[in-house]
């Protein structure tokens, strides 16, 4: 007879903090969600803008106007821009820059992979005098950063005839020390255990190397290969060094000297060109991204 | 199938020796059990064998040609690891046939092989798995198919079986003998576990410190140990050692702890009075008093089921490990134990086993010194 309206207050109570909590919640939904669409803002309205930008005719740009909707000109913009290019880069056209771009990236990626796999196959599995010398001279080459380095490797480029061909571009950025750690700390994680089962079955030092270490490695390659293209696809200063005339010309060093003075820019080829030069990185990054989480999930022990 | 000989192997790592001359002669189709507590030198000594550590001093011989200076892969031979060693990347087929692939044989044979040892192993279903999909006791059996297809000379196995539980363990040794029995392959094992050692092994080696201290079948080695260390390693629990004195002209054994214990098999060599260790098994020492019984103070019971552990102390101080089938004393009391002598093992001040001089022996020398 007591506990009845007693029963009743508890419940009510129950229920109001019930309702708080709840509300307490949903208020800090929305502060979350506020901060993280505040950031996706951020982060995306300049894409936006360069998008937008690239849809519209030259004058809407110049006149300071900052088109956030697409306009009529996209298709006649990215065909003038890959085709013809801007006047001011001597009419190089951004599909050339792609590809060389492209083919900088590629090779700078195998390059540096393949050079890396190997020093680290050769410091780890291997004894041979002077190997701690040989690792600790690749180790230390880390701290130092490339512009440090970048003039003597312009001298010894030049002094080799390699300005403005694939080679200068390429070769000066291939070794890697960072690469070559990290494949020398995966490596270490190979039981020795495999190795000598490998010995024992009569694989010599480059068939375990193809049959083993390589296909074990594939995870670590593929998370690699998109690090480092992306690396090599943004290089700014060293091609900006070593190419002087449009036949190997970058899309990066092509959008800089596309950009001049604010009367003369074509400013809707620079935001295509721009787009432009998103889409690989992108793609490399999707593409490999599902080939490596595949990686992960089949290698694991 | 080979013979396999090894003469007078070192080993040192730097200013490390890790193997104090080693040999051995094994016989075709036998199997071999090193066994030793952790860093006596087996795994050193089975590597060298592989061809995987170069040996500072001595030779190997395999099916009568010296393959001390040959690689791994020159010595035909196959080893198993304790870890298994498979390629993970590979399926179990790709990790049988990897070793037959390198030396090029016909594709059609290596598939009727590999399908061949995969039925006898009972791993013919699992061809196309990877190792990770595979259980313990399953890993274990394609490590052996591996070693199998290859057809070797010599099996190795470095402690193949100390990765699985318990009952697999049993299960796969008596699997491991069964399969060696049948193919009648020369093996070397190294294990150290002993009752591993005893259950698979023709013969034992058993290793301390680098040293064979004992090379026989497991049942002499079980029956008169060479020395102190044998004997306290193999059989479980260990052997009990009580210290003495050598009287009554070599005849008997008076105990540190109190009793006189005349020898059941005749004089044993040495001057009156010299010190002696006494060493008998849990298994052996009764229960009963009477002349020559010892006051065992007991201090912990283990029960097993069949037979408790009794954990005591004798009057000197000494401690004695009883097993005992129909009796659990309460700790704290007092139990009187007799030490049978015919399972008595004696050995002298240095640990090594001393015999008693047969008879006939002494009669044939008291006639020699007679003539």
């Amino acid at each position: 007879m007591m506990h009845g309206p007693i029963d009743a207050t508890r419940l009510a109570a129950a229920e109001r903090a019930a309702m708080k909590a709840e509300a307490a919640r949903r208020r800090t939904d929305i502060v979350t969600h506020a901060i993280l669409i505040l950031g996706v803002v951020l982060f995306a309205l300049p894409i936006w803008i360069v998008l937008m930008g690239s849809t519209h005719d030259v004058g809407t740009i110049a006149r300071g106007e900052v088109p956030l909707l697409p306009g009529p000109y996209a298709v006649q913009n990215y065909l003038t821009a890959l085709g013809e290019g801007s006047a001011r880069t001597t009419r190089v056209p951004v599909a050339l820059m792609m590809v060389n771009s492209f083919i900088m990236a590629l090779l700078i990626t195998v390059g540096k992979i393949a050079i890396s796999l190997t020093s680290a196959y050769a410091v780890v599995f291997f004894s041979f005098p002077g190997r701690m010398v040989a690792f600790w001279s690749i180790f230390i080459t880390l701290m130092l950063p490339v512009e440090v380095r970048i003039f003597p490797t312009f001298k010894v480029v030049s002094d080799l005839g390699m300005i403005n061909t694939y080679g200068g571009l390429i070769i000066p950025l291939i070794a890697s020390a960072t690469a070559t750690l990290l494949f020398r700390q995966f490596f270490l994680t190979i039981p020795d255990e495999l190795v000598e089962a490998a010995k024992i079955d009569g694989a010599g030092p480059l068939r375990f190397f193809k049959d083993v270490v390589l296909p074990l490695s594939v995870t670590n390659i593929a998370a690699l290969f998109v690090i480092l293209f992306v690396y090599g696809w943004n290089q700014y200063l060293w091609p900006l060094l070593v190419t002087t005339s449009g036949d190997v010309e970058t899309i990066v060093i092509g959008i800089v000297r596309m950009i001049g003075s604010e009367a003369d820019t074509d400013w809707n080829l620079v935001m295509a060109t721009a787009v432009l030069a998103l889409l690989p990185p992108v793609a490399v990054v999707i593409l490999m991204q599902r080939w490596f989480v595949k990686g992960l999930v089949e290698t694991e022990k | 199938m080979a013979t396999l000989e090894l003469q007078g192997i070192r080993k040192s790592f730097g200013t490390t020796h890790v193997l104090h001359g080693i040999d051995l002669a094994v016989a075709e189709g036998e199997m071999i059990v090193i066994v030793g507590a952790s860093g006596c030198g087996k795994s050193t000594l089975l590597r060298i064998v592989a061809g995987l550590e170069t040996a500072t001093e001595g030779r190997v011989i395999i099916a009568g040609a010296d393959v001390t200076r040959l690689e791994p892969k020159d010595r035909d031979i196959a080893m198993v690891f304790q870890n298994y060693a498979l390629y993970p990347h590979m399926s179990v087929f790709d990790n049988m046939a990897y070793g037959l692939k390198i030396r090029g044989l016909p594709k059609a044979e290596i598939r009727a092989r590999v399908q061949q040892t995969a039925d006898l192993l009972g791993i013919g279903q699992l061809l196309e798995r990877k190792p990770r999909q595979l259980s313990g006791g399953q890993r274990q059996r394609v490590a052996m198919g591996r070693a199998i297809v290859r057809e070797p000379k010599l099996f190795l196995f470095d402690e193949p079986l100390s990765n699985l539980d318990a009952k697999l363990r049993v299960q796969m040794r008596a699997e491991i003998k069964r399969l060696q029995r049948r193919l009648g392959v020369t093996s070397l094992f190294v294990t150290h576990d002993q009752v591993e050692a005893m259950t698979l092994g023709d013969r034992l080696v058993v290793m301390h410190e680098g040293r064979a201290e004992q090379v026989a079948t497991p049942m002499e080695i079980w029956r008169a140990p060479a020395n102190t260390y044998v004997a306290g390693f193999i059989g479980a629990p260990a052997m009990n050692f009580l210290a003495a004195e050598l009287v009554e002209g070599g005849a008997a054994a008076k105990l540190k702890a109190g009793a006189t214990i005349a020898f059941a098999d005749g004089v044993h060599p040495g001057g009156e009075g010299a010190p002696l260790i006494v060493g008998i098994r849990p298994e052996h020492i009764q229960a009963g008093s009477g002349p020559g019984s010892l006051p065992l103070k007991v201090d912990l019971v283990e029960p097993l089921g069949a037979e408790s552990l009794i954990h005591g102390a004798l009057p000197s101080g000494e401690t004695l490990t009883v097993r005992m089938s129909d009796c659990s004393p309460l700790a704290g009391s007092v139990l009187p134990v007799v030490l049978p002598p015919a399972s008595l093992h004696v050995f002298d001040a240095e640990g090594r086993r001393i015999e008693a001089v047969r008879r006939r022996e002494r009669t044939a020398a008291a006639g020699a010194v007679g003539a």
